[in-house]
């Protein structure tokens, strides 16, 4: 039998105890109200962030066309008798544009005013009557109404971000012109689709995403299929099968330093190795890929080794206690397990590989693309990439571009994020 | 044997073995207190022998309930559970033995104011005398768990019985000669076999003691030396 | 004098062979000596429980039987282990086969997560014993059957596995573990995790396991021990205190250890 020593313990008396005990609750209100307080900041970044780029970006989806009627007169085309596509093509439209113009402004008969004047309709908008003429020839000749887009800084005064007057960006007789054809021709503002179907161009009403939209997917794409399969492989080996000694150790330090390696670092590695040594084509997303991938390993690595670790061992010992080889036991039972855990590391790595910059940079993505890639070796750009490009123009146009980029960008993102959730949610499922 | 880890399940088996023991000196005295009351015609302390065997049986019930409630509580396992069953197993024998001096105090009682030979009662005297030996060294043996005492007991028994058979076939004699002592006989008859029951749970506890200590049941046949089934049966010894 | 023979006399009288024989077992783990020169014989078609405090390697020697040992880097095992007089330890035998040969059912119940159907088959599968998916529907029913599970479960086969009864997945547990028709059961604990309704119907089962399988089975119970087996085996500090019948263990050991172990002294 044991003797129990009396515990020496003086108790306090009531008042202090309520005391006590009322100030413990002031503790954990006060800590409550930390962390609500943490994340209403956070919140309200947030909020200010969405709020400033789609205010700023959802105009740049939009653009000011004007409605007019051209007289599609051969005479004025400069085009003779020829009706195949090579001269309707290279027909002079804006002749055509410039005598509608003038058509709507008889008073107007400067030179200057009238070359101003001219200068209201966009400079592809000739592009998109002769798409037309070429589509139906028998138009020549006819008066055809047509839709055509404003120019960037007539787009911009319509939309209010610029003003006419002295001291402002256009002219007091601009700002007169333009007020003035809105009067007199139908002006609407309509979605740009050539922002999303068109590549770079240093005309701000020419220039689009999709170029770098499809570089990043291109990049995403050769960087996924080759981090994954390398990562969890990488994973399944150290965690599952590699003996214990220090030459893992070392290299489970290392992957664990890779991961807060900078960025460009992974760069320079690219342009020296794929580059220099390997010869592979520049800006290619191919070559993108592999940086980004580089990049991107160590996170997927430590994120499926730590998903494989939280595998019950218990699983892994009812497989082999029915006989199931060490490869069986993982390959059937605890990977899928610990799917859901690696496709979230690899989420995280995607997501940062997308709005990765810096090592782009440095193995020539930067390059102005105006066709869109066709393939893993052709010359591409990406999304961030295309955005700090834009931000780096001086045209006021290129401001609403930029935002713009950003929110396709988000889009990119949270659809990318959104596939990952719905399959890690599919792995899940199954218990 | 060290304590048990649980500190309340020792106490309980203590309790039970101090229970049996009290319970031991309970019937010793009123063996003792029957067979005196008997020769010295102490008709108070007959009465007080008659008294004294509820307390008896309610310690027994007392005891038996106990052991239950341990057995349910515990799951004894090996010397534990021998402890207890044979705590039951002695309380029940002990029970037995306060009933037998119960009933030698009634006869104590009947017999008073017959005529009482003081020769006759000698023999149940020394039998008596005998088996509360037996008791008391039984009980010891329980007390301190000596396996060779209760052995001792147990063989001893032999002794117990012969004295029985040569009683019975004297006090047979006595009524032959004289029928007026017929009715004394017969009773004394009825109290040597009590005492000689009484011997026979003391050897019933010496087997309990014996089991209780080495875990096996005593095997070999006890030796029965009661040949006073037969007397009088043609008066031959019956062939063993 | 002719007395009727109780059945503990009989089943002592038909002394069954021999299954797994183990002579001179020591294991380390690193340096940790966590069994010392063990040396035991388990009888075939019987249960041999095998009891002793926390720490006292009869887990350990458990998984000696089917080299589960193996899967941890730092243990050694040396001595010999037999299972009908084949060592386990010869190159020539697969530990795949070995394990195929000796089930496992763990501590804590551990089905697949996935159909109770699936969790059955897997082993039937990977070891190729069921060329058809008849034959495998068939050893899938009779391993539930055996299991005494199958009344339970047969209208739900294709339900996860992990959504019946802790006491249910243990007979899952269990029905997998016999599907391969192993030779001999090893049993961690089996009931540790369940309640005492659940307990007594693995126990049950137990007892109509011997029929056809060697089991050897670890508890802390020594209520369950003395219920379930017919030997049992007193493990203390790494070392085998000692063997015998399960009535005379538990009854009148005969070391002052297995002594003070069953009766609750032990420090």
């Amino acid at each position: 039998m044991s003797d129990i020593a009396v515990i020496p313990a003086r108790h306090p008396g009531k008042a202090e105890a309520e005391r006590r005990v009322a100030r413990r609750y002031r503790a954990e209100r006060r800590f409550r109200f930390y962390g609500i307080a943490a994340i209403g900041f956070a919140a309200l970044f947030l909020v200010i962030l969405f709020a400033d780029i789609l205010s700023r970006g959802i105009p740049g989806f939009f653009h000011h066309r004007v409605g007019i009627q051209v007289t599609l007169d051969p005479a004025t085309l400069d085009i003779g008798d020829k009706r195949d596509p090579d001269a309707l093509r290279a027909a002079d439209y804006r002749a055509v544009i410039r005598e509608a113009l003038q058509a709507l402004f008889p008073d107007v008969t400067g030179r200057a005013e009238r070359r101003q004047l001219a200068g209201f309709v966009a400079t592809n908008a000739g592009a998109e009557i002769a798409r037309r003429v070429i589509a139906e020839p028998y138009i020549i000749g006819s008066k055809i109404n047509v839709n055509l887009p404003v120019s960037a800084e007539a787009d911009l005064y319509y939309k209010g971000k610029i003003k006419a007057g002295p001291g402002q960006q256009l002219s007091a007789e601009t700002g007169v012109l333009l007020d003035r054809l809105r009067a007199n021709a139908f002006v609407s503002q309509d979605f740009a689709w050539n922002f999303l179907e068109n590549g770079a161009s240093r005309e701000p009403e020419q220039a689009g995403i999709l170029a770098a939209l499809v570089g990043s997917a291109l990049t995403m794409l050769v960087t996924l299929l080759l981090c994954l399969p390398t990562g969890v492989a990488a994973a399944i080996y150290l965690e599952e099968f590699a003996p214990k000694n220090r030459l893992t150790d070392i290299i489970e330090v290392n992957i664990n330093n890779l991961a807060a390696v900078p960025s460009i670092i992974f760069g320079l590695l690219g342009l020296a190795v794929f580059l220099a040594m390997f010869g592979m084509p520049r800006s290619s997303s191919l070559v993108g890929g592999l940086v980004l991938a580089l990049l991107v390993l160590p996170t997927i690595i430590i994120a499926s080794r730590a998903a494989l670790k939280a595998v019950p061992p218990s699983i892994r010992e009812a497989a082999l206690g029915i006989g199931a080889s060490r490869q069986q036991a993982i390959f059937h039972h605890v990977l899928p397990l610990a799917m859901p855990g690696i496709l979230t590391g690899t989420i995280i790595g995607m997501a940062h590989a997308l709005g990765e910059t810096a090592p782009l940079l440095l193995i020539g993505m930067v390059a102005f693309i105006v066709d869109v890639p066709g393939g893993v070796t052709d010359a591409a750009t990406v999304l961030p990439v295309q955005i700090y490009q834009w931000s780096t123009f001086p045209e006021a146009a290129f401001q609403a571009k930029t935002a713009a980029g950003i929110i396709v960008l988000l889009v990119f993102l949270f659809l990318m994020n959104g596939a990952a959730i719905l399959l890690r949610k599919r792995f899940e499922r199954r218990w | 044997m060290a304590d048990h880890i649980v500190s309340t399940y020792e106490s309980e088996l203590k309790n039970l073995t101090r229970s049996v023991v009290e319970m031991g000196g309970m019937t010793e005295k009123q063996v003792v207190d029957a067979i005196d009351a008997l020769v010295k015609r102490d008709m108070l302390l007959a009465q007080n022998v008659i008294a004294a065997d509820p307390s008896v049986d309610a310690l027994e019930r007392v005891i038996e309930e106990r052991a239950i409630i341990t057995i349910a509580k515990r799951q004894p396992m090996g010397p534990d559970l021998r402890e207890i069953m044979s705590a039951i197993r002695i309380a029940n024998d002990l029970e037995r033995i306060g009933d037998l001096a119960k009933n030698i105090g009634k006869r104590a009682l009947a017999l008073n104011g017959a005529f009482q030979a003081q020769k006759l009662l000698r023999g149940v005297e020394h039998m008596g005398e005998l088996v509360l030996g037996q008791l008391k060294d039984v009980l010891d043996a329980f007390a301190v768990r000596d396996a060779d005492k209760a052995l001792a007991v147990w063989k001893s028994d032999g002794e117990v019985d012969q004295l029985h058979t040569s009683l019975f076939r004297e006090l047979l004699t006595y009524m032959m000669e004289d029928p007026r002592t017929i009715t004394l006989c017969a009773h004394l008859l009825f109290i040597a076999k009590n005492v000689e029951r009484i011997g026979d749970h003391a050897t019933n506890i010496a087997e309990t003691v014996y089991y209780l200590v080495h875990g096996r049941e005593l095997t070999d046949e006890r030796p029965k030396a009661d040949a006073s089934v037969y007397v009088g049966a043609a008066n031959q010894e019956p062939a063993r | 004098m002719e007395m009727p023979m109780t059945t503990a006399a009989l089943e002592a009288l038909e002394t069954p062979p021999t299954k797994i024989v183990a002579r001179d077992v020591n294991v380390y783990y690193g340096e940790k000596h966590a069994i010392r020169n063990l040396s035991i014989d388990v009888p075939a078609r019987s249960v041999t429980a095998f009891i002793g405090p926390s720490g006292c390697g009869k887990s350990t020697f458990l998984r000696c039987i089917n080299r589960m040992n193996d899967t941890i880097p730092s243990a050694r095992v040396t001595g010999k282990i037999a299972i009908d007089g084949e060592d386990i330890h010869d190159p020539s035998l697969d530990v795949v086969q070995l394990r195929a040969r000796v089930g496992m059912v763990f501590q804590k119940p551990n089905p697949f997560p996935k159909s109770i159907y699936e969790n059955v088959a897997y082993g039937p599968r990977i070891h190729g014993l069921a060329p058809s998916r008849t034959d495998l529907d068939a050893i899938v029913e009779a391993s539930l059957k055996k299991a005494s599970l199958w009344e339970e479960v047969k209208d739900r086969l294709h339900d996860a596995g992990t959504g019946l009864s802790g006491g249910q997945q243990q007979r899952l547990c269990i029905a997998r573990a016999i599907a391969v028709s192993p030779e001999v059961i090893l049993m961690d604990e089996p009931c540790s995790a369940l309640d005492p309704i659940a307990t007594a119907r693995i126990e049950d089962l137990i007892d109509e396991l011997r029929e056809n399988f060697t089991i050897v089975i670890v508890t802390h119970s020594m209520q369950q021990a003395a219920r379930v087996s017919q030997r049992t085996a007193f493990f203390h500090l790494g070392i085998l205190v000692e063997e015998g019948p399960t009535e005379m263990m538990f009854n009148n050991p005969t070391d002052k250890r297995t002594l003070d172990y069953i009766t609750g002294r032990f420090g």
